[in-house]
């Protein structure tokens, strides 16, 4: 479903993807975690081409990200993205939010929009804030939306970026909640979080990223049994620590 | 002239005074809608990641901004006719130049506005498959002319005085016909206080209107 093949990125002087692979398979869920500053969110940003790379190819669903003949806009509407910061728009209703891209990229019509919109907001849980604006949320209730958001276009895979980090801790668990309901139901994620508990739960290979590299890249039992690095054992014992 | 006011004068030079008003107002309005609209087209050239776009933009700005007001009213009053080889009307004349000069400056709000908007903004509605079109259209302009507005008001009242330059090219706008009807009726202290009173008036009513928008539309 996913190939990142020896990606590499550069910030102007600054490398920050260095010779990247690895592969997210349908259905599969992959956490990718690391130190801050590492490259996790480049790399996921480089996965659906919001963020140009230099080096390397990666595809998704067969196309190429990084060929300029591909139509980006076109590839982003079906690859859901949650943002840290849930990234709503602020100056539209819950449902408007919902339903804005389902208008102007996939044509659907208002009332099928609203109707599918509808059915996600129930799926998370929040049928009676249609109407509220953004700020009207609290933040777990936000994060929640967003992911309504992405999931209404129908992506074949879902890519987010530290969804819980922003969050109060007594509301992780609603974020996680919807998280893992939709890899059980099948949904191809690439994660990059530090919610170990989600990962041993759901996830079917974690990825560790230090300085640009992927330092590590094995299944669940394997990382968490034994991580072959020591950046990568020592990253751990300090997050499962606290 | 300090002999007793006499209010009869303003009443009666009430219907041509609106005459003057009226040109006043139609100036102002249609410069704001070219000025916001070529000002927003300005920024988003500024922001543009093509070298080349945004230096023309940027040089256009800067060109703009370093001239007197009155020397591009002067210069578009005599030369947009002979580039066009007929005469189009004081009106318009003046009117593409407050068009072409306010763009400069509302550029510079809207710029501003544009990256009070987050750029993770720009990303979410990238990655929902929205074009760069609809995502400045549907979700980063609305925000930004939300944040922008108390200052596009300012800019906008200034402008509202500033069109009483026109005077330079002999436009009746309603300065230059408040003046005009002083001169005539020799009636200076009415006109003028009057004048002052309607312009003091708009403004208020402009950043009243300003504050109150920012409260409804502040997210
Ligand atoms: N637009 C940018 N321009 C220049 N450098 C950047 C840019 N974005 C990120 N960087 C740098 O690239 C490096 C990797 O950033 P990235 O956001 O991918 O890290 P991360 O692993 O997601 O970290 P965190 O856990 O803090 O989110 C960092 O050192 C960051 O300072
Ligand atoms: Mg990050």
């Amino acid at each position: 479903m996913i190939e990142v093949k020896n990606v590499s990125k550069w910030y102007g002087a600054f490398h920050v993807l260095k010779d990247c692979s690895t592969s997210v398979a349908k259905g599969q869920v992959v956490v990718i975690c690391g130190p801050s500053g590492s490259g996790k969110s480049t790399l996921i940003k480089c996965v659906n081409g919001l963020e140009p790379f230099q080096k390397g190819a990666i595809t998704v669903n067969d196309i190429s990200v990084g060929d300029k003949a591909t139509n980006l806009s076109q590839l982003r509407s079906r690859v859901g993205m949650v943002f840290q910061n849930f990234e709503l728009f602020p100056h539209m209703s819950v449902i408007r939010n919902i339903m804005l891209a389902q208008i102007k990229v996939l044509g659907r019509s208002e009332a099928e929009a609203e109707e599918r919109a509808m059915k996600l907001l129930t799926r998370v849980g929040l049928v009676d804030q249609a109407a509220k604006y953004p700020a009207q949320l609290s933040g777990g209730q936000q994060q929640r939306v967003a992911i309504a958001r992405a999931l209404a276009m129908d992506p074949f895979a879902m890519l987010f970026d530290e969804p819980t980090s922003a969050l109060d801790p007594e509301m992780i668990n609603e974020v996680l909640d919807v998280m893992v309901a939709l890899a059980e139901d099948g949904m191809t994620m690439m994660v990059v979080t530090h919610e170990m508990g989600f990962a041993k739960k759901v996830a079917d290979r974690i990825i560790f990223m230090d300085e640009g590299h992927i330092v590590e890249d094995a299944t669940t039992e394997e990382f968490f049994g034994t991580p072959r690095s020591e950046r990568a054992q020592m990253f751990l014992s300090k997050i499962l620590s606290h | 002239m300090f002999g007793g006011i006499d209010y009869g004068v303003v009443e009666r030079a009430l219907p041509l005074l609106w005459q003057g008003m009226l040109f006043t107002l139609q100036l102002t309005g249609l410069s704001i809608c070219g000025g916001v609209f070529f000002g927003t087209i300005l920024a988003l050239m500024r922001l543009s990641s093509f070298r080349s776009v945004s230096f023309f933009a940027a040089s256009y700005v800067n060109f703009f901004r370093s001239l007197p007001l009155i020397l591009v009213i002067f210069w578009f009053y005599f030369l947009v006719p002979k580039l066009l080889g007929r005469p189009i009307g004081g009106f318009y004349s003046v009117l593409i130049a407050f068009v072409m000069f306010e763009a400069a400056y509302y550029c510079e709000i809207i710029r501003a506005g544009i990256q009070s908007v987050t750029r993770t903004q720009v990303h979410a509605g990238y990655a929902l498959g929205l074009t760069y079109g609809q995502t400045m259209r549907l979700i980063i302009l609305p925000q930004a002319f939300r944040n922008m507005l108390p200052v596009l008001l300012t800019q906008s009242i200034i402008m509202f005085q500033d069109t009483s330059l026109v005077y330079v090219v002999g436009l009746k706008d309603f300065l230059t016909t408040a003046d005009l009807i002083s001169n005539r009726d020799n009636r200076p202290v009415e006109l003028f206080v009057f004048a002052a009173i309607v312009y003091f008036i708009i403004c208020l009513i402009g950043s009243n209107s300003a504050r109150r928008l920012q409260r409804k539309y502040t997210i």
